[in-house]
């Protein structure tokens, strides 16, 4: 088949502008799979293994204070298979040179032997020594963000005692992947971090010689996790248990699983649009050439070749085609793919990322293509065989026009004959018109998709930080504190305002639908943390009953005048049933709020603070907050700006790149449908042009016939892509909600702008092209062909 | 004479090569029957060079393209040595014209993209005994374009060309609609000799359509068409070589 398969390559290189465009589509599908596919598939194999080999535990339980030999009773839980207690502290750190306030969060490792559960991974340096009270273990983000380093020191407060340490060594372990603050939304590496100490000493420091106040614990094969807890809640009870929770509620674990679950999403839907676009592209472009040559392949059939043979001819161009862009893609896939994981070993921290290349993964993505695309083209070519070859040797007959349904109704005097013919093209093939306008809106919507999460995520922080907490600072205490706190907070200088909460763990029941979350009392008429309804207005909590925030409700099915079962999960225990007195938006948690003398009467204990929320005038917001953390039962103080802040330089690079990206695969997308659709109206009526030209119509004339078309063309799908673009990102915030977080759905008019100019500049491009096209028309040529 | 002479060879023996039987062929245009071929019975031998004369819808494009397996009868049969091409199905007739059957259209069909070598090797690759494509491309005087593109080839050569695309393969049957009705007179008379010496020099049956009456003077025999029946058939006791025709 060697003149056949000539055939084959000469046609190629004719179209090569239009097949590399849908090359490059291929490209921009296969790229996007591979590489997100690989990544997610390295992230969660890498997950796995380290979780295994540094025995990340199956479950946590925080207690106030319980003896050691408490752990034996634990051990004998039906369904653990091994327990490990700890001591955990909060501390302030003094680094040299970094004036601003540090908290951190201090574990213990058992004196002179390996954890049992949650092992470390020495990055650099040794373990600490038994006995030894000055040697501490850093997390490595938070060691990098002061460029801490073996042999560096500092100083921790723990209780008030301030000791001197010595960093012996940098450390990983599976408990923190991702490091975020106790209370905090977003990780702060420089302002938080994750240490070390040898239990002794820590018990020492922290008044737990003897004692623990953490424990972790693994699981049996087959064990039932719920069982597990709810055992474990009863022995550790009477201690001042908090309640025990799975893997599924660790913070690192669950923010883990969130990334992982958005990537899987991505990975699916992103490049299935592509691959349906590259799709289509080539159905339009084969289709077109089956047109053109359908001579061709009447001659090809009058000599003997067999409709197989000839269909294979045409096939053998679109595996050529999605073969260039798979391997290109693959290529790319896996560049994308390590650099992505670079980026994302960054945010999570793992011994190493075991980023292998997938064979399964690339093949996976070359079927889908190379299915999506012969599916879309195996008609054209089926037509093509199945006309007999005595009936294909003549031309094919002339298109029956009709004047269009505008001009129907009375409105062609508007339009002069070019404009006619434009409108009359348009509406004679109502199917590849509609097909253009589809391709041109999906790269429109996937802009909007790329785009839409700044908006969302600005909007978010609008409303979180600008309506909903418009606090400076919140101040945690170790343990609910007198009230007489809040005066003492007032009295700080630089505060201006202070509003006292109170937080109680609680299991809300309805039916037989459960959650666990925090009930916060506050103030009636709050100033600082304020609760909204869904237009954003404050609302005044009740003196009786409990206000919800929206999603918690919608998990509990509950509507306001609803009673709900509340069971406090500490102090004396109890189960009440409270009305639901209102619903509340919030973006972030699964908040739960009472009236603070209501929630007093609730766990039946007097007036405590479990914090402060605070407003500052201070110019010396460091100063003050040093001196907070410097009184007892100070256990930590978050501000405000600096967590919007630490959010935004985390995030930003990573939506940087993949802003880029997409904006880069889109525009692809766009010049690929747009510049295939003017190149078929081209070939389709380049006599017809021709012949115009002749008649004496301009190049600008002419031009406009085409350009007029695509212009239409472009601007009829602008609106439809960014209904798709809301829609989809809509449906993608929708697969993201957690209990951990709700992205509002916000689009800005800028993201809108910028779709729109990156599909017109693709669109101007194309046309920048098919002019020069039409310059070069060659009339007498063309006139010379037989119709 | 002693047999009619549609049931005889002007070259002696009567080897057929095509038979036809009462064959006819009705296009259905919706609301109009139109009959393009009326019961026909023909017959063709070995090694003859027919023209088959008749105005504009006469029938004789239908006519050669049901012998050449790109059309089928209404009703009627059509044998080609034993084999009845009526009752043959898409498969067969494939095979059949990829072994038997050369054609020559008015157009050319040459394809675009492929040298005037590569147009004839690509009915070549597929033959069973084929010529190789320089030769067939020698024999039309082509030998010094073998690498040009159509679109370098004058319409005489390109003309050329496809009778070597055609006759390469060594086809039983050469069947050429309107050759040269898309040429000059000069031109197709250079056309018609590359025909003319295919059939002497290989032997091949070939069946020419044209309406060009002067061309009849180069046939063995002349078969008329008027509205889908056959009106006359006439032997040429003398043959006019193709270079001496003038029209």
């Amino acid at each position: 088949m060697r003149a056949l398969n000539q055939k084959l390559l000469r046609d190629s290189w004719r179209m090569r502008g239009q097949l590399l465009a849908i090359v490059l589509v291929v490209v921009a599908g296969m790229a996007t799979f591979v590489g997100m596919r690989g990544v997610m598939h390295a992230l969660q194999e890498t997950q796995a293994s380290y979780y295994a080999a540094y025995r990340f535990a199956d479950g946590f339980a925080n207690v106030r204070r319980a003896p050691e030999r408490v752990a034996q009773q634990l051990r004998t839980v039906p369904g653990i298979s091994d327990v490990e207690t700890r001591v955990r502290a909060s501390a302030t750190v003094d680094i040299p040179g970094f004036d601003e306030p540090v908290t951190a969060t201090i574990q213990s490792v058992p004196d002179g032997r390996a954890p049992r559960l949650n092992q470390l991974f020495i990055r650099e340096g040794r373990r600490v020594k038994p006995g030894r009270d000055d040697e501490v273990l850093v997390n490595e983000v938070f060691a990098e963000a002061h460029s801490l380093q073996q042999g560096d020191t500092f100083t921790v407060t723990i209780r008030g005692q301030q000791q001197r340490l010595t960093v012996v060594g940098i450390a990983l372990s599976p408990e923190v992947v991702i490091q975020v603050q106790p209370g905090g939304l977003f990780p702060d590496r420089e302002r938080f971090g994750v240490l070390w100490m040898g239990r002794s000493a820590l018990a020492a420091a922290n008044d737990m010689t003897g004692a623990f106040n953490n424990v972790s614990f693994s699981l049996a094969p087959g064990a039932s996790l719920d069982d597990v807890l709810s055992r474990i809640d009863l022995i550790l009870d009477r201690f001042g248990g908090t309640g025990a929770i799975g893997r599924a509620d660790q913070a690192s674990h669950s923010l883990l699983e969130l990334e992982f679950e958005q990537l899987r999403g991505t990975s699916t839907v992103l490049p299935l649009v592509f691959l349906l676009v590259a799709a289509f592209l080539l159905n339009i472009v084969v289709a077109r050439l089956v047109n053109l040559q359908r001579e061709q392949i009447a001659m090809l059939k009058a000599f003997g070749y067999s409709d197989l043979e000839v269909g294979a001819h045409y096939i053998q161009l679109v595996l050529g085609v999605v073969t260039a862009g798979a391997v290109l893609g693959v290529a790319a896939g896996l560049w994308i793919g390590q650099a992505m994981g670079q980026l994302y070993l960054d945010f999570f921290r793992f011994p190493s990322l075991a980023y292998t290349f997938e064979w399964l993964v690339a093949l996976t993505a070359f079927l889908l293509t190379a299915g999506a695309s012969l599916a879309g083209v195996i008609g054209a070519v089926a037509r093509a065989v199945r006309l007999p070859p005595a009936e294909a040797m003549r031309p094919a007959a002339p298109p029956t026009f009709k004047p269009t349904a505008i001009e129907r109704i009375g409105l062609q005097r508007f339009f002069d004959q070019p404009t006619r013919m434009i409108l009359r093209n348009l509406e004679r093939q109502p199917v590849k018109s509609a097909l253009t306008v589809t391709g041109m809106a999906a790269a429109t919507a996937i802009l909007v998709l790329g785009l839409f999460f700044t908006d969302a995520v600005d909007y978010l922080i609008e409303v979180q930080f600008g309506i909903i907490q418009r606090e400076d600072l919140t101040v945690t205490f170790t343990e609910p504190t007198s009230p007489q706190a809040l005066y003492e907070m007032t009295s700080l200088e630089g505060v201006t305002y202070a509003e006292p909460f109170r937080a109680v763990p609680v299991r809300l029941h309805h039916e037989h639908r459960t959650q666990d979350t925090s009930l916060e009392g506050i103030p009636p008429a709050p100033y600082l943390r304020r609760i909204v309804n869904t237009a954003l207005q404050p609302i005044p909590i009740p003196e009786e009953g409990i206000v919800l925030s929206d999603r918690l409700a919608r998990t509990l099915q509950v509507a306001p005048g609803d009673y709900i079962q509340v069971e406090v999960r500490e102090g004396a225990r109890r189960t009440h049933r409270v009305p639901v007195a209102g619903l509340a938006e919030q973006f972030v948690g699964v908040g739960a709020y009472m009236d603070v003398e209501a929630l007093y009467r609730l766990i039946g204990e007097g007036p405590a603070l479990s914090g402060v929320f605070l407003m500052t005038d201070a110019d010396d917001t460091a100063a003050l907050q040093q001196a907070i953390l410097d009184r007892p039962r100070v256990a930590g103080v978050v501000s405000q700006d600096r967590a919007v802040e630490g959010f935004e330089e985390t995030s930003a690079e990573n939506l940087l790149v993949f802003t880029f990206i997409l904006s880069l695969f889109a525009g692809v997308i766009a010049f690929g449908v747009i510049y295939n659709s003017a190149r078929i109206t081209l070939s389709e009526r380049e006599r017809e042009l021709a012949s115009l030209r002749v008649l004496g119509f301009t190049r600008a004339e002419i031009s406009y016939i085409l350009i007029g078309e695509m212009t239409l063309l472009t601007l009829l799908a602008l609106p439809l892509g960014f209904a798709l673009g809301a829609v989809g990102a809509a449906g993608v915030l929708a697969a993201l909600e957690t209990d951990l977080y709700q992205i509002p759905f916000a689009l800005s008019r800028a993201t809108f702008a910028t779709a729109a100019a990156v599909v017109m500049a693709s669109a101007v491009v194309s046309a920048i092209i098919i002019r020069r096209k039409l310059h070069t028309l060659d009339l007498i040529a063309v006139l010379k062909t037989r119709e | 004479m002693v047999d009619a002479p549609s049931e005889r060879s002007t070259n002696g023996m009567a080897e057929v090569v095509f038979r036809t039987e009462r064959l006819s062929k009705i296009y259905d245009m919706g609301e109009v029957q139109v009959h393009a071929l009326r019961e026909i019975d023909l017959a063709l031998y070995r090694s003859e060079l027919v023209v088959l004369l008749g105005a504009s819808g006469s029938g004789k494009s239908t006519l050669v393209n049901i012998l050449g397996g790109l059309d089928t009868a209404t009703s009627g049969r059509v044998l080609y040595r034993d084999q009845d091409l009526t009752r043959a199905d898409d498969r067969d007739l494939t095979q059949y014209r990829r072994r038997y059957v050369g054609f020559v259209f008015q157009f050319y069909n040459l394809i675009p993209s492929l040298t005037a070598r590569e147009n004839v090797a690509i009915v070549t690759e597929i033959a069973d005994d084929p010529l190789p494509p320089e030769e067939a491309l020698d024999l039309m005087g082509l030998g010094d374009r073998l690498n040009s593109f159509p679109s370098q080839l004058s319409g005489g050569q390109q003309q050329r060309v496809a009778i070597a695309r055609a006759i390469a393969k060594q086809p039983a049957v050469l069947l050429c609609d309107e050759p040269t009705g898309a040429l000059d007179s000069a031109t197709g008379v250079v056309v018609l000799e590359a025909i003319e010496r295919v059939n002497r020099e290989l032997g091949t049956t070939t069946m020419v359509i044209t309406h060009n009456v002067a061309q009849a003077e180069m046939a063995d025999r002349v078969i008329r068409l008027s509205d889908g029946r056959i009106s006359d058939i006439a032997v040429n006791e003398t043959k006019t070589p193709a270079r001496d025709l003038t029209w």
